[in-house]
């Protein structure tokens, strides 16, 4: 089937095999390999993307059904070269390890901070369920989000508790 | 809030700016001209017969290149193993299947689609047999596992097989039993559970193998923790010397023991590369992940302890059933003697350890983070616990009573090991005076007035780890199967480049423990030079020099140590040239801010650059010195190292849904040294979540066939952010001789130290109500069940 989809702000017409999933098209017609496969049935959100604006698991969503649609993937959130304060967060507050969950938990942030600039922890931890990390036991990705969160409503990002330790 | 240096400093990932642009490199994102892909036909049964394979249907379908069978590939051997005692896995199931999810055929196609297409026509038919699940089943041997062969495959009760053990070590058991028999002891008991586990590391297993039969040469991509290993077996199984093979581990997206194996789908792609000359792509799916990668712990057993009534522990026993699964990988049946060697944890304690390792129908168990150390910890701490409440003396108190003092190291513990240093009391003090323990204590008894369900768990532990002692090969772990020198050791290459930049390689890779970040700030401190000017080149055997792999905590203590080896020759050398070229002598040279001066004189200085550029021109050398500015080194380690640390947790029980909710989380540990404050966090954070995961959520979950009932994300609980509270996180620095850098190593601390600690924490919350324990995980459930037992 012939779809045309806009990632990133480029527009692209591909013709796909109807059974194809999205994140198989992303990463393998267009060679956008930031969104990963970590799971097949939605559970762990590493192939997280945003589809007209909305966080989306790419892993069981049909390209053709993305016809028409903008997506954003993790590739176009920095802009001119800066890292979007979401990415800027997760570096600052090591936010990420092994980093296979990364570009998922980044989009699915940026959804959060769009719907809600000021989330507490408990928003943020919940906003974040539908995805999965093995490295970080989450504490640093909520700092992340803290800082992020901070960075876009202007404000000094506050500091992180592993600054000032040793007994 | 970064700091440019470096040891013991927080420096921001180098790592990370190509991950959070979705930009880093695994393998699944790097592709081969002309790449095939492959699908498994599995086992539906964990023990059948196979009575006929008909591959026609499959093999006749378009765009299908081949379909295999043992027939194929059982002359090239089993998956080998560094511990080789069980059965080893054939390459494809032989004749019989022994756990679901056995592969027993591949087939390679075009694409992903038409391989699983393809897979669904393969016809097998079975003919099934008693499968063993139960692990006191397969201890009593009725049924076995493989026809013919008994299930237990060996008992752990030794403490002769440690370089260094002595014949001078006296046997515990006789004073145990005489201590039981004494009639003013106190002899604690309880059977306990340390359920299955699924590794999960968000990056399913990966690997592409591409022969090129013109250069006789493989390169295999692969997400794995052992690179040299791979390319080592993948040579010994293929007939091909150690240089003809190459494996890249590029970024690997989590492996936590899991990706510390040879699998067969490995050694399967690099055939079906050789047959079909094409490059051949294994991607593990989530589903095959919870039957064909190996899986963690899987322990039953008693534990037992006699004491005075005022707390000083007389010993301590375990006897415990370990689950190995069907066939043996790496390190199976070493797991528990891992548990083994910490078994008396802090204490100063007689203590008899007897682990019978069975075989089942289930897949095989292996490292998975912590590897036989959180077992051990969990079942001595919590009847530690049990002892405590027995008797009615505060837990930490019973604790501070039977540890090892700080002036008697290094000690030989009961079980024949020596630990270098410690200094325990002084940890548990501060972690209970900055929790405000009695306060915790206060609130906790004030909360029970009003009839809640609240409870104070601690838990302590010491792990073994940077494994090393470089001897331990020549002690039952043999990496001879891969080809590789049965020895433990670490290494490095430091090499100042003719611009001044520095490149530093080691042998092994990371999968998420911030290497490159840490590697680049132990040479930056070493010889001076700005963090920016060093790349770090990991997980690439054709660059790299030989490196056993990224496992049981031992990178820093190991591979770190090795680059800073390397780093000081590189720094002796550069201080003849520096001295030579700024008409000083070589011990007047200081290095620092890029380069090097006289001391006393800073204007006198050349850059890094200068020096080097001098190092590759030799003639503008001092007489006799060779060009070039590089060093390698190995470091083989004396001994293991030994972390330690002690947790304490507060929780609440919902007595109307058994929902634990975790209060407050507070962990105090000892790692020695520390190079980057950050990423030790980091480590010691998700150490804990997979600790309380195994507490709380986690159980690979099997009926009595042998099918797993957990297999997908949605009945296998892994902890979300939703679960975790934040963790507290504060140590103490107890350094250690055993390497220069004074470093222990922070891997699987945070998971040794959590489980039992939550357990801990919920039976104080449930002891109000007479409870003495509740298996794992704590789902509401099994804690409402609990509770309904308990109020009759």
């Amino acid at each position: 089937m012939k779809i045309s989809v806009t990632v990133n702000g480029t527009r692209y017409e591909r013709d796909v095999e109807p059974r194809t999933l999205l994140v198989h098209f992303l990463r393998e017609d267009l060679g956008l390999t930031g969104t990963h496969v970590g799971c097949d049935t939605s559970y762990c959100g590493a192939c997280t993307v945003l589809v007209d604006g909305r966080s989306v698991k790419s892993c069981t969503f049909l390209a053709v059904a993305a016809d028409g649609a903008e997506i954003t993937t993790v590739e176009g959130l920095a802009a001119d070269g800066e890292l979007h304060p979401v990415q800027e967060g997760f570096w600052e507050r090591h936010g990420l390890q092994c980093g296979f969950c990364t570009p998922g938990m980044i989009m699915s942030s940026v959804a959060l901070l769009e719907e809600n600039p000021s989330p507490s922890e408990a928003e943020i931890r919940h906003a974040l369920e539908g995805n999965l990390c093995r490295c970080t036991g989450y504490h640093n990705i909520v700092l992340a989000v803290q800082y992020a969160a901070a960075k876009l409503r202007g404000e000094q990002p506050p500091p992180a508790d592993w600054e000032e330790v040793g007994a | 809030m970064s700091t440019t240096s470096v040891l013991g400093g927080i420096v921001r990932r180098r790592e990370d700016p190509a991950l959070v642009r979705g930009k880093g490199r695994y393998v699944d994102d790097v592709k081969f001209p002309g790449e095939l892909a492959v699908a498994f036909v599995r086992s539906p049964f964990a023990h059948a017969r196979i009575t006929s394979i008909d591959t026609s249907a499959a093999a006749a379908m378009d765009g299908v290149h081949a379909v295999y069978t043992i027939d194929d590939v059982r002359h090239l051997g089993p998956v080998p193993a560094q511990v080789p005692i069980g059965t080893l896995r054939p390459l494809l199931a032989d004749g019989t299947v022994h756990h679901v999810g056995e592969a027993v055929a591949m087939v390679v196609a075009d694409d992903r689609y038409v391989a699983q297409d393809a897979a669904e026509l393969v016809v097998v038919d079975y003919d099934p047999l008693p499968a063993v699940v139960d692990l006191e089943e397969a201890l009593r041997d009725e049924v076995q596992a493989h026809e013919g062969k008994s299930n237990v495959l060996l008992t752990w009760h030794g403490q002769d097989w440690w370089p260094g053990v002595t014949d001078e070590l006296v046997d515990p058991k006789p004073q145990i039993e005489e201590a039981k028999a004494r009639e003013d002891t106190v002899v604690v008991s309880l059977r306990m559970t340390n359920q299955r586990l699924l590794p999960t590391m968000i990056e399913p297993r990966v690997t592409v193998a591409n022969w090129n039969g013109g250069y006789g040469a493989f390169e295999i991509w692969s997400a794995t923790q052992i690179p040299h290993a791979l390319a080592g077996a993948i040579g010994k199984i293929f007939g091909l010397p150690s240089n003809k093979v190459r494996v890249v581990a590029p970024e690997v997206g989590g492996g936590f023991g899991a990706k510390l194996n040879i699998y067969p789908e490995d050694i399967l792609c690099a055939f079906a590369s050789q047959q079909l000359e094409r490059p051949v792509r294994f991607v593990e799916t989530r589903r095959e992940a919870a039957v064909a990668t190996i899986q963690g712990r899987g322990w039953v057993g008693t534990a037992t302890l006699v004491g005075t009534r005022d707390g000083k522990i007389l010993g301590y026993e375990l006897e415990a059933i370990c689950d190995m699964g069907a066939y043996s990988h790496n390190f199976t049946v070493a797991i528990p003697a891992l548990g083994l060697f910490v078994a008396p944890g802090q204490y100063d304690i007689p203590t008899h350890y007897e682990l019978h390792c069975v075989v089942t129908n289930l897949p095989t168990t292996d490292a998975y983070r912590g590897a036989g150390r959180p077992e051990a910890a969990y079942y001595l701490e919590r009847i530690i616990d049990h002892y405590a409440r027995t008797i009615g003396m505060d837990p930490a108190e019973v604790r501070k009573r039977n540890f090892w003092p700080p002036d008697a190291f290094p000690v030989t513990t009961s079980v024949g090991l020596t630990m270098d240093s410690g200094d325990y009391a002084r940890n548990l003090d501060a972690l209970l005076e900055w929790a405000d323990y009695e306060g915790m204590k206060r609130r906790r008894d004030e909360a029970r007035a009003e009839g809640r369900l609240v409870g104070v768990g601690l838990g302590t532990y010491v792990e073994v780890c940077g494994f090393g002692p470089s001897a331990l090969a020549g002690l039952g772990f043999s990496w001879s199967e891969y080809g590789m020198p049965s020895a433990f050791n670490g290494s490095g290459v430091v090499r100042v480049n003719p611009d001044g930049t520095c490149t530093v390689i080691i042998g092994t890779g990371p999968s998420g423990q911030g290497h490159e970040t840490t590697w680049s700030q132990i040479v930056a401190e070493e010889l001076g030079i700005e963090l920016d000017a060093i790349e770090v080149l990991h997980g690439d055997t054709a660059e790299s020099p030989f490196g056993v792999g990224t496992f049981g905590s031992r990178s820093l203590a190991v591979d770190g140590t090795a680059a800073f080896e390397a780093a000081s020759r590189v720094r002796a050398k550069a201080a003849k040239i520096a001295a030579h070229l700024l008409e000083a002598a070589p011990e007047d040279i200081r290095f620092a801010d890029g380069g090097a001066h006289v001391a006393g004189s800073p204007d006198k200085a050349v850059t890094w650059g200068e020096i080097a550029t001098s190092a590759y021109q030799p003639h503008t050398l001092p007489e006799g010195m060779e060009g070039g500015l590089e060093a390698t080194a190995v470091f083989s380690p004396p001994n293991a190292t030994w972390p330690f640390g002690a947790h304490l947790a507060m929780v609440e029980v919902d007595p109307d849904t058994g929902n634990v909710e975790i209060l407050e989380y507070w962990a105090m540990d000892d790692c020695g040294n520390v190079v980057n404050p950050m990423i030790v966090a980091g480590q010691i954070h998700g150490g804990i979540a997979q600790g309380i995961g195994q507490a709380m959520f986690e159980h690979a979950v099997y009926d009595e066939d042998g099918n797993l009932l957990s297999a997908a994300l949605m009945d296998y609980p892994m902890p979300t952010a939703g679960d975790l509270p934040s963790f507290k996180l504060n140590r103490t620095t107890t350094p250690t001789d055993v390497n220069p850098l004074g470093v222990k190593g922070i891997g699987e601390a945070g998971t040794i130290g959590s489980a039992q600690t939550i357990v801990n924490a919920v039976v104080d919350a449930l002891a109000p109500l007479g409870i003495e324990h509740v298996d794992m995980p704590l789902r509401p459930r099994a804690v409402w069940e609990a509770i309904q037992k308990a109020r009759g």
